[in-house]
């Protein structure tokens, strides 16, 4: 019997038949740079049980790729064509492809004639898969480091083969040639094809792995800057891509959870006569809480699950306000903790003499993820060791946490990382993978877990709630001299990164970790120069903590929506105190001195709101503009924010119907600044992808409870944005604003993420600008519309 | 029971309970993955199918209410050559992470199918039920309106005629 597990034959495709020879596995394996790692296990948040600890060297067939091995990253096929071995993933953004051109371009091959694989445990190294939009800003470096000593050791090689030295040497697309004789040339493939490069790399960590070869100015980047198209959207458009969702295995079956139908609910009893005799049943499997069902079929499961009868106790306490009075909750509760208090100047002294002050309170309720596909995996436990195939964006935290989970050694598991619905966070704190685990070890069957809709809208992790206060004082000339920013999120426990104690089966099956994570709420990322500012951020807890559908984890910009909303409404109500054109007023408090950053990030503020500005035609005017007269008032209003060091100003257009209270966005408009542009088109998409995210979020989205369970559990009771919201026109410029903008070394920042933060601030300020009311609670459905319209006569 | 459905031109015969939804039959008995799951309740579209060129809803349709005629996502291209709305996808780089895609892309199929000139509107109600929860409906929208140009394109001139 082999030692390792059958993959199907469609995954089997992917990983060892990329235009080469020679298995992947085995490359790595006759290299002995399968090594094990366990001693580094101090690296991983989680510490194994008792039972995972006690192997020593070699205890599975899964040990971690040896990122200091060139072998690792790169093969170089006898064809001079290149795969690309990457510990990433990619959430719909086409950072595949960007890694490539990245690639291609440090080692001089063709972007053509290379394919990279990515996130599957076992044959990639370990660089975290995504999240915090660090694909290109942190985890592009190694790679292209990786690549350019991959160049390097090649060109020794050619210098070796054609006797001349290495500087007399060209590389043009694979080919290594004598400069002055292009008679005489060798090819990568003919120096090293599917033979090994046993060439050791350095670095204290993966990001910091690196050859002896330096990378490329920016100057001499040929594929970098370009836009090929994405390499994964062909096959998703033809049908031929294998998902997460699509994998069979010989024997599967197939499982539904139970969830309490009441949080914080108690399982009493399970009454199996219920579906005894249904077809198909393999088991009911329950722990502590936690229930599934286990069928031969897919249907069947789904009936069993329906009609399984399950006793649940009723918790004493409400587990939750309803989300009707969750802001007053929120604001009356004493914190759980309060983060240092960023303090400038005197804001106090300075609110008490400014000549006008105002105070604003934001409402973001909680917004969930809700992916267009519920928690999905399937787990395979033949052989005594556990293979998941899973989206999660994070493959190498779920083995690790799969491992801890069930108690077995790391080596024993992998995870196989196949693409799926759009990550964003939720992926990153998947719940599927676990209990697909759990029940192939209790059943010794492959099982596939899947979630249904009612079960992921209602329990997949949400962005936290913010409640945010903020006051702002402006001089007699209408400057703002002092500004106190006050933010409550509902974040206490906030759930972590595929971690055996905080998964939701680890707590539906009563395990705790000693301390819940303490969360965290978000101050604002601006560069306004204010003289005289406080910035206070407390973190508040729901009385039910574990086991609930309201726990929290990363959403997209983990609450730069929520804060962003709040500072850059207030902003705007600023300006509209001074009666300060909204632009203008943003701009003054860029251009006011400052040492802080050095001018860096707040020059490239500037450049940002002024391109943001052109693009769209700005009209300078204080807002709100004269009331039309029709049935659509029309507006403009802008917001900007920075992520890390990316920059971005945005500007929507909105129609306000106030017979009837819609709100339509017509038209937006991005400048975005994040650094060296890997792949222009590809990078326009997502950014425009986010910032409809965000109007998502603007318009439509709020988890509603009542005192006992989530009750938006479907897209009836769960809005999204859809066709009908999409704006008519959308213009993305992309700014390089940094005060030397032909520096060779022009880093990318992250971009993944940052469009979606000032969009809800833009489309509240638009609003304004159109009908002169404020709205400070997310989100803008048409019936709140309304009614704050009918307030104010409008 | 045993059921006989014919899709993408091919006749096949399952034996599950007739009241199975079409969605699990197309994906776990004869292997195609074009439509998926993404709530079995017909609200997103995630899993549209072709019957008759009509887009429905798969995962809420019984196995037993369809039996010939269905076409798949696989089953778009012809001759190995995709169709034109598959085509405009890729021009248009439409996808991100492409789960729903399925249901766009049949959608604006039948759409196109019943009405190759859609206005604007038209297509905004045409594809309002369809989710994306990337939100690339900007995208989605303009490659329909590429498909529509390319349409008329390969119109015979005869009836690109528009008499004024």
């Amino acid at each position: 019997m082999t030692t390792f597990t059958k993959i199907p034959k469609q995954v089997e495709d992917v990983l060892e038949n990329m235009g080469g020879t020679i298995s992947r596995r085995d490359l790595l394996k006759s290299a002995g740079m399968l090594v094990v790692s366990f001693a580094a296990v101090g690296t991983s948040p989680v510490t194994p049980p008792a039972s995972a600890q006690a192997p020593a060297a070699k205890s599975g067939p899964y040990p971690d790729p040896d990122f200091r091995q060139l072998d690792s990253w790169i093969v170089i096929h006898e064809d001079s064509s290149a795969t690309f071995y990457v510990g990433k993933t990619d959430c719909g953004q086409g950072t595949g492809t960007s890694f490539r051109q990245m690639m291609s371009d440090e080692l001089d091959v063709a972007y053509d004639k290379t394919t990279c694989i990515m996130g599957s445990t076992d044959i990639t190294v370990d660089q975290g898969g995504s999240g915090g939009s660090t694909a290109m800003e942190r985890d592009g470096w190694p790679m292209r480091r990786v690549a350019a000593e991959a160049r390097r050791v090649l060109l020794e090689m050619g210098s070796a083969r054609l006797g001349v030295p290495v500087g007399q040497l060209a590389v043009i697309a694979g080919a290594i040639t004598v400069k002055g004789d292009p008679s005489r040339s060798v090819t990568y493939g003919e120096l090293i094809g599917g033979k090994r490069f046993n060439v050791a790399l350095t670095g204290n960590n993966i990001n910091a792995t690196t050859g002896v070869a330096a990378v490329k100015p920016v100057q001499e980047l040929k594929i970098v800057g370009l836009s090929p198209q994405r390499y994964d959207i062909p096959p998703k458009v033809d049908g031929s891509l294998k998902w997460a969702v699509d994998v069979k295995l010989p024997g599967m079956v197939h499982a539904r959870n139970v969830k309490p139908p009441v949080a914080g609910a108690k399982l009493v009893s399970i009454d199996e006569s219920s579906v005894r005799g249904m077809p198909g049943l393999v088991k009911v499997v329950s722990k502590g809480n936690y229930v599934a069902v286990v069928c031969e079929r897919e249907e069947q499961a789904i009936n069993v699950a329906k009609k399984l009868k399950v006793n649940w106790e009723k918790p004493v306490a409400a587990p939750f306000p309803s989300s009707e009075n969750l802001f007053n909750y929120m604001r009356e509760v004493t914190p759980t903790s309060s983060a240092k208090q960023i303090v400038v100047g005197n804001p106090d002294n300075a609110l008490a003499d400014a000549s006008k002050m105002i105070e604003a309170d934001y409402e973001i309720p909680f917004q969930g993820h809700t992916a267009i596909s519920p928690a999905h995996a399937m787990a395979d436990p033949s052989n005594g060791q556990m293979t998941v195939y899973s989206n999660d964006m994070k493959s190498y935290g779920m083995r690790t946490g799969v491992a801890a989970f069930l108690g077995m050694p790391r080596e024993k598991v992998r995870v196989v990382w196949m693409e799926g619905p759009q990550g964003y966070g939720r992926t990153a704190a998947d719940d599927a993978g676990c209990e697909a685990a759990y029940l192939a070890k209790e059943i010794g069957r492959p099982v596939r877990v899947q979630w249904m809709r009612n079960e992921e809208t209602a329990w997949d992790t949400k962005a936290p709630a913010f409640a945010v206060k903020i006051k702002g004082g402006l001089d007699a000339a209408g400057n703002l001299v002092a500004l106190d920013y006050n933010a409550r999120a509902a974040d206490y426990n906030h759930v972590g990164y595929n971690e055996h104690d905080t998964v939701l089966i680890a707590q539906l099956m009563g395990i705790r970790r000693a301390k819940p994570a303490e969360g965290s709420a978000a101050n604002p990322s601006e560069m306004y120069a204010i003289p005289h500012r406080r910035m206070a951020t407390h973190v508040v807890s729901l009385p039910l903590v574990w086991e609930t559908p309201l726990r929290t984890g990363n959403l997209r910009d983990p609450n730069g929506p929520q804060s962003t909303f709040a500072s850059e409404s207030f902003i705007d109500e600023l300006a509209a105190a001074a009666k300060a054109d909204p632009m203008e007023f943003r701009m003054k408090l860029l251009t006011a001195s400052t040492t802080e950053d050095g001018g860096f990030r707040r020059a490239r503020s500037i450049a940002a709101l002024k391109a943001a500005a052109d693009a769209y035609g700005w009209d300078h005017r204080s807002s709100p503009k004269p009331r039309g007269t029709g049935e659509i008032l029309t507006g403009r209003g802008m917001a900007y924010a920075f992520r890390g060091q990316t920059v971005v100003a945005e500007i929507a257009e909105v129609e306000v119907n106030r017979r009837t209270g819609h709100v339509w966005v017509k038209r937006l408009v991005c400048a975005h600044d994040c650094g060296l542009v890997i792949n222009p088109e590809s990078l326009r998409h997502t950014i425009e992808c986010a910032m409809l995210h965000s109007l998502s979020r603007t318009l439509h989205e709020e988890v509603q409870f009542d005192t006992e369970k989530v009750t938006s559990v479907d897209w009836n009771s769960h809005p999204t944005l859809t066709h009908a919201d999409a704006p008519e026109k959308i213009d993305v410029v992309l700014v390089n604003g940094d005060p030397n903008p032909n520096r060779s070394d022009l880093p990318p920042y992250g971009a993944g993420e940052a469009a979606c933060k000032p969009l809800l601030a833009a489309v509240a300020n638009a609003i304004y600008d159109a009908t002169g009311v404020r709205l400070r609670r997310i989100p803008f459905r048409a019936p709140r519309v309304l009614t704050a319209l009918k307030a104010a006569q409008v | 029971m045993s059921v006989t459905l014919v899709v993408n031109g091919k006749s096949h015969t399952v034996n599950v309970d007739p009241a199975t939804p079409l969605l699990y039959v197309l994906r776990n008995d004869l292997g195609l993955q074009g439509p998926r799951f993404g709530c079995g309740l017909g609200q997103c579209g995630a899993c549209t199918v072709l019957v008759k060129g009509v887009a429905i809803r798969s995962c809420i349709v019984p196995v037993s209410a369809v039996k010939d005629g269905i076409t798949t996502l696989e089953g778009l291209a012809k001759d190995g050559k995709l169709h034109p709305v598959q085509q405009a996808w890729i021009d248009e780089q439409v996808p991100q992470c492409g789960f729903c895609q399925n249901g766009q892309i049949m959608t604006a199929k039948a759409l196109l199918d019943k009405n190759p000139k859609p206005t604007d509107a038209q297509i905004r109600e045409g594809m309002n039920r369809t989710l994306c929860r990337c939100m690339t409906y900007y995208r989605v929208q303009a490659a329909i309106k590429r498909v529509v140009k390319v349409i008329a394109a390969d119109r015979p001139e005869a009836e690109k005629e528009v008499v004024a």
